[in-house]
């Protein structure tokens, strides 16, 4: 026990004199890069203080929040002292301009791709694959067929499908939804066939042993106990949708869009603007799987995987 | 034990496909059954899709046709919206095995862009590498998190939000910023490849690295096992069913990031740039093609990691 204090508090104290070292080193080589390492190394020590000296929830908070600033700064910086071609890296300062210049815009890509493409091909395509797993979960024979199948073709590059299916239903917003539909329909078919099958065999011979019916098995034990399953397909699924909604429009779409918007802008090597849209595609990816996952947390507040440790 | 990872986190598709696979002995029929039903739909949507196309025909033509003739035609367009299995089988055949690999051309032997072979190829090497590289880069990070608390706290929260983010639309762009700055060929696919598999490579590791149970990690210590030695005899063995779990996810992963990454870009050689041309030219047959290729491949490259993750794992001795 005390050999290992002491070799932690070596290495504690050994930390800052190697940064030092690597700051100093670079420098000599280039002082921007000392600039650059300097940042680096402070913001690497500052968060390994914190998190070897303070627990609980704030530091779970905190240090994330600084990587993420310390990887921000980096890249301004980066940006700022090596003069990097706007064509080639815009740094963030710039392209949050653009994208509060441009918020009208992008609000119309994210209305097209998101609102009408990417979530209407979601509730289409999870409804009817949740629909397909309890016309299927009466027949264990489609489901040995439709299972393996269902798996197979859930591992294909699906998204391969966005030219056929931007030829049959046209540019509109219609096409992406078909593309996402396709993409969504079988991880979540796998996913609600899992689930329907989860509840145990003694729980469904009680439910038998009340003579319950097969809705109200279905409603009082099947469904619940699937919950976890379905909310895991639907959560693979957010991202599922958003990549289909936008890989579809780069195969032709209306003049709006966020696919078209960044196929046209990297033609035009207006970087920061495809930055932007790659911005609002984080933050609805991130909000679309938020949002589902906190409805998990309020329907399947009972699951070990919800506890908070 | 794969089995045993909570629903939140558990694979996709990807990961059950080998169990897929081992359920094909016990039944086959039911899968020749509905695989039978998804031919014959897809016939009939065939016809009635096509059928347009062949009744205007007639009509422009003043053709005298019988049903059986018209459902015929369908089945044999050139450009058919929706082409036949036979048509695409057919056309598979022709552009692989009655296509040579290499063809001579002043002198010299190079590879033939008829050769679905070599588009598939041209797709299959930077899948590879940057899979490998991903991969290394994955599980040295996870070995980092597993082992630095500032790591964990700093790298993890991010790792898992960047699943959510829907990254592979924006794999054509890395392509024109890296060929901007120079860099072309193999090296830009595959970067898009490795960041792919990178994260969930880097997940089921972390989570693999930390599933040995406090019985075990106090019996090493017992034993007076130093950190090395915990994590070569326990750590590491026991990640090793989560990190073939997260591979299988992270190679389909890494396939789909390249053909999208073939898309916008204007790539000549690649399936992606099968699907482009082909969707430019309405060379519909050439698409499904295209689609196949790219569905054995995945198909391919899934399973033989199945292969090697039921050998190793018996060699392991963990029970299946």
């Amino acid at each position: 026990m005390r050999a290992a204090m002491q070799q932690s508090l070596v290495r504690s104290g050994m930390m800052p004199a190697v940064g030092v070292a690597l700051v100093l080193l670079g420098a000599l080589v280039d002082w921007r890069l000392g600039a650059i390492l300097a940042l680096w190394i402070g913001a690497w020590l500052v968060n390994v203080l914190i998190s070897n000296t303070a627990r609980g929830g704030g530091v779970r908070f905190l240090v994330p929040v600084i990587f993420g600033a310390t990887l921000l700064g980096l890249w301004e910086l980066a940006v700022r002292l090596f003069e990097i071609s706007p064509i080639i890296l815009p740094a963030p300062s710039v392209i949050a301009e653009t994208f509060a210049a441009n918020t009208d815009i992008l609000w119309a890509d994210f209305q097209q791709t998101i609102l009408k493409g990417a979530l209407a091909g979601y509730l289409i395509g999870c409804g009817a694959a949740f629909l397909t797993a309890l016309l299927i979960d009466r027949s264990p024979f489609l489901q040995r067929g439709l299972l393996p199948v269902g798996n197979f073709i859930a591992a294909l590059p699906i998204v391969g499908t966005a030219p056929i299916l931007v030829m049959w239903f046209g540019f509109g917003w219609q096409s992406k939804a078909a593309v996402v539909v396709a993409m969504v329909f079988f991880p979540m078919l796998v996913n609600a066939v899992q689930g329907l099958k989860a509840s145990e065999p003694m729980q469904r011979d009680l439910m038998h042993t009340y003579a319950a019916s097969y809705g109200q098995s279905l409603m009082k034990l099947r469904l619940p106990t699937a919950l976890p399953f379905l909310f895991n397909g639907l959560k693979i699924c957010t991202t599922l949708a958003l990549i289909g909604a936008i890989v579809a429009e780069f195969f032709g779409s209306p003049t709006v869009g966020m696919g078209f918007r960044i196929k046209i802008e990297v033609g035009r090597l207006a970087m920061d603007m495809v930055w932007a849209e790659i911005a609002v595609a984080a933050l609805a990816g991130s909000g679309f799987y938020g949002l589902v996952a906190l409805i998990e947390r309020k329907t399947t507040f009972w699951h070990p995987s919800q506890r908070r440790g | 034990m794969s089995a045993a990872v909570d629903p939140a986190t558990r694979p996709g598709g990807a990961g059950l496909l080998s169990r897929g696979v081992s359920a094909v002995g016990r039944s086959l029929l039911p899968i020749l059954v509905v695989v039978g039903v998804i031919v014959a739909l897809w016939y009939a949507a065939a016809i009635m899709m096509n059928r347009a196309w062949t009744l205007d025909q007639i009509e422009r033509r003043g053709l005298e046709m019988t049903t059986s003739e018209i459902i015929a035609d369908t089945l044999s367009q050139e450009r058919p919206v929706l082409p036949t299995p036979v048509q695409v089988a057919t056309e598979l055949w022709n552009t692989t095995m009655g296509e040579p690999i290499l063809r001579e051309r002043r002198g010299e032997y190079r590879p033939n862009p008829r050769s679905l072979f070599f588009h598939a190829w041209q797709t299959l090497a930077p899948t590879m590498l940057g899979f490998a590289l991903g991969t290394l880069g994955g599980i040295l990070l996870a070995v980092g998190i597993v082992h630095n608390r500032a790591m964990d706290l700093s790298v993890m929260p991010w790792a898992i939000a960047s699943q959510t983010i829907p990254i592979l639309a924006i794999a054509p762009m890395i392509i024109v910023v890296l060929n901007s700055i120079g860099l072309e060929g193999l090296l830009p696919k595959s970067l898009i490849s490795a960041y792919l598999s990178f994260f969930p490579v880097v997940v089921g590791m972390v989570k693999g690295l930390r599933s040995p149970s406090g019985m075990d990690l106090d019996l090493l210590r017992t034993y007076s096992a130093s950190g090395g030695e915990t994590f070569w005899k326990l750590r590491l063995p026991a990640s090793v069913p989560f990190l073939f779990a997260s591979l299988k996810v992270g190679i389909a992963a890494a396939l789909v990031g390249t053909i999208v990454a073939e898309l916008p870009t204007g790539a000549r050689f690649g399936l992606g740039a099968r699907l482009l041309t082909g969707s430019y030219y309405g060379q519909t047959i050439q698409i499904w093609s295209a689609l196949f290729m790219a569905a054995i491949c995945a198909a391919a490259l899934v399973g033989i990691l199945g292969l090697i993750e039921r050998l190793v794992l018996k060699r392991m001795g963990f029970a299946r």
